[in-house]
């Protein structure tokens, strides 16, 4: 096991050393206490303690030779903490086995993602966009730690080499271990562009190395933000209004105060939180509540509405993101074919519920959350008590799923809100339903596609994408000119050969309803509403829908075409298939990964669809742990596949009307199908994967029921009853 | 006051007895492993064994659970199959955020017990009531066979 963790009962604050090579693990040596207030917080190292080789702001070394590898992205089960831990390992030549992670610390200056500008983990760019500097910083610290040793055997520097934390002179058989050289290390200058490795020499990566966290999570060591547990800690939920952006106005708390085990009632203008001695105390506390809500200006607000007016504004015209050739004559020259396609709110309902732990004290402050944005975290606790932000420590943790919900700060802001108002730290979890209900949903989106065929190739296209601007709220640097970068992502960086192109992105922002990035983003949107479209020409021009694709793909993007090409022939495209069955694909340059992914289902005369089989073959460049890269795109085409089989939040009243997994409905194994993956071996730079699959999903779905029954959806989710022909598509 | 046995061990619990034991166990004990997902018996998270079989102990009231074996992941690793299963979870990495894992792997090995080889039909049986956002299933699945092959 490698990576530190602290298991605390609630009586006692018990720190667990844990020690021993675990398969493929490695020693854990040392402590991590979350929870300890005497801890000195450094500015600008990320740890105290005896590590006195810090050569940036990611690798520790002691004097013992153990490694501690800072990790400025976060786990959230996509495996960056041993990719990433990998990636600087290799250039070290540490000994993987000797090497621990541990989360950053709140620090935009140190852990900044080097795509953002802010620390931020997300967008499936974690290895991205950290290869080169985690390599850099690798390299620069394996130098010091060769030249250390060099100028104690007084020899050139040149003549000793490194492998798995230790340096040799081979002339004269010398060695000494990192923990040897840590102390000398740390007092040389650190080369400015230290040289990397030939990828050929790549001992780690490309290896489907074990997972640094996963042996604590299959014996319940693992801690989550949820299971934070500081001395004295209380217990609290929540409500805010159902409806969006409605208040409280009033709170009889008589019979909630009777609840045994509640302690104390807290009543804020937009939310009511009961405290007790334990969850189950705070959750009947919570529902023995009678709370008069100012449900405000949105009651009007449902989906009727909310479509209504999408489609209405895709009528008007959007920024141009992308003009190629003179797509308006183009359209006019050849068979137009035109449609839409509608994407509903989607919730990301991880299965760890919102949580965050807080204690505000007069001289500092404490929070213990999983978040993808621990500066922003820090940053806002430092804004709501007044702090300064060194008097402000964020304590990340695991993240038991992501998917985008964890880059909004909201629940920490509630929790720093209630725990100023409470004596000592307070947990305060939301229920399943507070949390579906109250989240930043994937926007609905509305797009207009048209397109001229003209030799059965595809001459003019029109790309008219209408929704929220999620970028205009959460990093507004990213929404220039009308235009949400992420918005149009994968949209214009079309992969297809079309001479004349126009791509045009129209803000709009649904009433009441928060919007936020959904695992996928904008490549989810676009690649759906792009790849059935594609589908629907296919079938226009009288072309097989494979051939189709690479007919345009062939020149312009060969790894696409490569991808595609495999995809097809492992998935047996052309074999024959029983009635009511298709086979469907979908191809994507999305998060510089190269895929395509071919569905095959069954659709019964109820409109009930059976997963048979999904099949993807995937080009991500250099990969740095394949099995990660597999284990990552057959989860995400489930992600993918769930949101595009039931995912649907719908609105009534100005409320969400899902608010748990029996009406807001998951895949689960007995319908998820065998899901083959198949990578392409690659030099290029590594691509990204987290998000890949979900976005691959759903369309490739879309097009297999349309070569299953001739139906072609024009939304998400599913609908049986179009299926079933009971309804028009 | 309540008497559980709990992984071998007694504890005597203040709580009150409608009080689900989920919450008996995250937040009076501290056995933070069993977790909460839904509240309502929907994704499996909270799975524990009440006598070696698969129960939502969000939904199991405290003062039901009477004399009976409580076992949770914390120490299912000492038991033949929650070992095996836990090795098999390793060794084909099936682990993701691993949030819902101490379900997952709660209900596999509650099914190893009983069924030494189970088929798909068993295991979807078995396991469709533990749901994972992250989406292992197709190495869940795996893993119990091989967990299941390994057995002599």
């Amino acid at each position: 096991m490698t990576i530190q963790t602290l298991s605390a009962t609630a009586l006692s604050r018990r720190t667990m050393l844990r020690s021993g090579a675990a398969a493929g693990g490695g020693l854990l040596l040392g402590l991590y206490t979350p929870y300890a207030e005497a801890l000195p917080v450094n500015a600008d190292s990320a740890l105290p303690g005896d590590a006195p080789f810090a050569p940036d702001a990611f690798i520790r070394i002691d004097r013992a030779g153990k490694v501690t590898l800072v990790m400025p992205q976060v786990e959230m089960g996509q495996g960056v903490y041993t990719s990433l831990s990998m990636i600087i390992a290799e250039e070290l030549d540490a000994a993987f086995e000797m090497v621990a992670v541990e989360a950053a610390p709140p620090s935009d200056a140190l852990y900044a993602n080097p795509v953002f500008g802010i620390q931020a983990t997300g967008n499936s760019n974690s290895i991205r966009a950290f290869w080169t500097k985690l390599r850099q910083a690798g390299a620069a610290a394996r130098a010091v730690l060769v030249e250390a040793a060099a100028r104690q055997w007084n020899v050139d520097a040149a003549s000793c080499t490194a492998n798995a934390g230790v340096v040799i002179h081979a002339p004269t058989g010398r060695k000494l271990a990192y923990g040897a050289l840590a102390d000398a290390a740390a007092k040389l200058p650190l080369p400015q562009n230290p040289p990397l490795k030939d990828p050929k020499n790549f001992k780690l990566i490309g290896r489907p190395l074990k997972r640094l966290d996963t042996p604590d999570k299959v014996n319940g060591t693992a801690l989550y933000g949820i299971d934070m547990m500081p001395p004295g800690v209380k217990f609290a939920t929540l409500a805010a209004c159902p409806v969006f952006g409605g208040k409280v106005a009033h709170v009889d708390d008589r019979a909630a105060k009777a609840v045994p085990g509640v302690r104390q009632v807290v009543v804020l203008d937009d939310f009511v939180a009961v405290v007790g001695d334990h969850f189950w105390a705070a959750k009947t506390g919570l529902e023995a509540l009678a709370i008069t809500w100012n449900e405000g200006p949105n009651t009007h607000v449902d989906s009727a509405l909310i479509w209504k007016d999408i489609a209405a504004a895709s009528e008007q015209e959007g920024a141009v993101a992308k003009s190629l050739g003179d797509a308006k004559k183009a359209l006019t020259d050849g068979d137009l074919f035109e449609a839409h396609y509608e994407m509903p709110f989607l919730s990301h309902a991880p299965m760890e519920p919102i949580n965050c732990t807080v204690q505000v004290r007069p001289d500092g402050c404490d929070v213990w959350v999983g978040t993808q944005v621990c500066a922003r975290a820090q940053a806002i606790a430092a804004k709501i008590t007044g702090l300064s932000l060194d008097k402000v420590r964020v304590h990340n943790q695991l993240l038991g799923g992501g998917f985008g919900r964890r880059l909004d700060i909201d629940g920490i802001e509630q929790a720093v809100r209630l725990a100023q108002k409470v004596d000592g730290p307070v947990k305060l979890v939301r229920t399943r339903e507070e949390d579906i209900q109250h989240d930043f949903y994937r926007p609905v989106y509305y797009d207009r596609l048209s397109a001229t065929l003209k030799d059965g190739r595809i001459h003019g296209w029109k790309h008219r994408i209408t929704g929220s601007s999620i970028m205009a709220r959460w990093f507004p640097l990213g929404f220039q000119h009308g235009v949400d970068g992420d918005g149009v992502d994968s949209a214009i960086d079309e992969p297809y050969d079309i001479p004349n192109m126009r791509v045009e992105f129209r803000q709009h922002e649904p009433p009441a309803v928060p919007t936020g990035f959904w695992r996928g983003v904008g490549p989810n949107n676009n690649v759906f509403a792009i790849e059935s479209f594609i589908d629907e020409l296919a079938k226009k021009a009288g072309t097989d829908p494979v051939d189709f694709r690479l007919a345009m793909l062939a020149k312009k993007t060969p790894r696409l075409a490569a991808a595609l090409k495999l995809a097809a022939a492992k998935a047996g495209w052309s074999d024959p298939l029983p009635p009511r069955t298709g086979r469907g694909v979908a191809v994507q340059v999305a998060f510089a990964s190269f895929i395509a992914t071919i569905a095959e289902v069954e659709v019964d005369e109820n409109g009930e669809v059976r997963l048979r089989r999904m099949t993807s073959a995937v080009d991500t460049g250099i990969a740095v742990n394949p099995d990660t890269i597999v284990a990552q795109l057959q989860g995400g085409l489930i992600f993918g596949l769930t949101a595009a089989l039931y995912g649907e939040i719908t609105i009534d009243r100005g409320r969400v009307q899902q608010s748990n997994f029996n009406d807001y409905r998951m895949l689960r194994i007995d319908q998820t199908p065998p899901i083959d993956i198949h990578l392409i071996k690659s030099g290029e730079p590594p691509g990204g994967i987290g998000e890949t699959g979900t976005t691959a999903a759903p369309p490739a779905l879309r097009n297999a029921i349309y070569a299953a029954t001739g139906i072609p959806l024009r939304r998400m989710p599913v609908d049986r009853d179009v299926l079933a022909g009971r309804k028009q598509p | 006051m309540t008497q559980l046995r709990i992984n071998g061990a007694v504890h005597d619990v203040d709580a009150p007895p409608d009080m689900p034991l989920l919450w008996v166990l995250r937040d009076l004990i501290g056995l933070t492993g069993t977790k909460f997902g839904c509240g309502i018996a929907q994704c499996g998270a909270c799975t524990v064994h009440i006598d070696g079989k698969a129960v939502r102990s969000c939904q199991l009231p405290v003062g039901a659970v009477g004399s009976r074996a409580v076992t949770t992941i914390e120490a299912v690793g000492q038991t033949v199959a929650g070992a095996r299963v836990q090795k098999a979870w390793l060794d084909l990495e099936v682990v993701q955020c691993g949030y819902c894992q101490s379900g997952q792997i709660m209900s596999a090995a509650a099914l190893l017990a009983t069924t030494p080889h189970p088929d798909d039909s068993d295991i979807d049986a078995a396991m469709a009531g533990n749901i994972c956002r992250c989406g292992t299933y197709v190495r869940i699945r795996a893993a119990i066979k091989k967990a299941g092959a390994e057995q002599v």
